[in-house]
């Protein structure tokens, strides 16, 4: 089923949402992978406020190329998701609403995911170009040393998702692989 | 007689070749994705495949790179042994060159100084270069972008000699089944047999860089190719790991002669964006 989805999102709108659909979000989302999850974690640590609420807002694990002039963006695809993972929880914990990645998750995450009402979707990897045509602004907002890994503030529109994780723990990377398993 | 060639024009032509390979993906795969689209059997994968190939359309038409993560910049070198490089150092040439085509290129720099400090050296460099002697007084340059998703997935397996060819196709298997939707598939899968513990992995990263679609001269070799595609798309996997029958495009090996005690087998997994251009000098 397609969906077109404004970031943030309610509980109530996760929720309707199912492993294998098709969403369209829009609205903001946040840029964080390796080295910025990394200091974001330290940051609780020190019980330093984050460069974002978490709240009901969704994080984007990309890390994207530079913009020519004239562009929003560079290339812009997901990065695997499973080098998150280590911090992941906390951050569903204190509100982080989804996730957009690719590639599998621990089952803590998982049952992060479903703890917190949250999704975890795929955008197609690999499809940089694509999906740099779905963000219409930029802006690093932390981190700025941190080069690619830095954080930014997106405003995107209709950036295609499919749901892989559902807030009710539901898996399509399992379920669908087992489907088409002809060994 | 030496052939002598100045290296600033290596840096010339290394700058492009970064340029054309993260923009432009070569003929081979194009047609390989374009040929998977048309069996695939999943709706959803159908339509993945589809995307993969309007996003090969938009970034050579807008130059925008084909995927965010440019790779760490790797090369083979073929160089003649009658060839006498002049006007400085090959390899700070190679790395001058990645430095301008990744900076003025808007390619993204993804290599950090240190595995455990990690410090962005912000130009992309150093580079990883692999050379060989070979007779004659040319150079042939190829360079091969690694994106890490897919890297992150790639396997050494030191077999015993008797786990034989059965035990060299579990460990493709495996791999492919671990990297799942991981490693950007449908992939391409160049394994290594033989040789020693690097000699094998340099023999896999190598195998990614052979046209797809062709096959090794051993025929024992080639079947065993053929083979493998064949099992790694019944996996179930799929385009983007969302289930389907395309989750390998090809499987390139190359093999090497190896120690009466030993079976290493690399397994050097690429994403479907498996970038790869040549030229000679």
């Amino acid at each position: 089923m397609d969906h077109h989805i404004s970031v943030p999102y309610t509980k109530e709108e996760a929720s309707s949402l199912h492993s294998g659909d098709m969403v369209y979000l829009s609205g903001t989302i946040y840029t964080a992978r390796d080295a910025a999850h990394k200091r974001m974690n330290e940051a609780l640590n020190n019980s330093e406020d984050l460069p974002f609420d978490l709240s009901g807002n969704v994080i984007y694990y990309m890390g994207p190329s530079p913009a020519r002039p004239g562009h929003a963006i560079g290339s812009a695809g997901p990065t695997t998701a499973s080098r998150m993972d280590k911090y992941a929880p906390r951050l569903l914990d204190l509100g982080l609403s989804g996730m957009i990645g690719k590639g599998k998750r621990t089952e803590d995450v998982r049952q992060s995911i479903v703890r917190n009402g949250a999704i975890y979707f795929a955008a197609i990897g690999g499809a940089g170009a694509l999906l740099s045509k779905s963000i219409t602004s930029s802006e690093v907002i932390a981190y700025d040393d941190l080069g690619t890994e830095a954080i930014r503030k997106l405003t995107v529109k209709d950036l295609p998702c499919i749901v892989v994780i559902d807030s009710h723990g539901n898996n399509l990377y399992e379920t669908a692989v087992e489907k088409y398993k002809m060994i | 007689m030496l052939r002598e060639l100045d290296v600033k024009e290596v840096t010339e032509k290394v700058r492009d070749l970064c340029i054309q390979a993260n923009h432009f993906l070569s003929d081979d795969m194009k047609k390989a994705l374009k040929n998977a689209e048309t069996k695939e059997t999943s709706e959803l994968g159908k339509k993945i495949l589809g995307q993969l190939q309007d996003n090969l359309n938009i970034a050579s038409e807008e130059m925008i790179p084909i995927c965010q993560d440019t790779g760490m910049a790797v090369f083979f070198l073929e160089i003649g042994q009658d060839l006498h490089f002049i006007g400085g150092n090959l390899t700070d040439a190679i790395n001058e060159g990645v430095r301008r085509g990744y900076v003025e290129g808007y390619l993204r720099k993804s290599v950090v100084n240190d595995p455990i400090l990690r410090i962005n050296t912000n130009d992309n460099t150093p580079a990883i270069i692999h050379e060989e002697i070979v007779p004659g007084d040319k150079l042939k340059i190829t360079f091969a972008p690694k994106g890490f998703g897919s890297e992150n997935m790639s396997r050494i397996f030191m077999l015993k000699p008797a786990q034989g060819i059965e035990g060299v196709k579990e460990a493709v298997l495996q791999a492919v089944s671990d990297a799942g939707p991981n490693a950007c598939p449908p992939m391409v899968v160049g394994v290594g047999i033989g040789g020693d513990f690097e000699k094998c992995a340099i023999l896999a990263k190598k195998a990614l860089t052979r046209e797809i679609g062709t096959h090794s001269d051993i025929p024992y070799v080639a079947d065993l190719e053929i083979e493998l595609l064949n099992n790694i798309n019944k996996t179930g996997i799929g385009p983007a790991g969302l289930g389907g029958n395309n989750t390998a495009l090809a499987v390139n090996i190359n093999t090497f002669p190896t120690h009466i005690a030993g079976l290493p087998v690399a397994v050097n997994i690429c994403c479907h964006v498996n970038r790869h251009v040549s030229l000679v000098l």
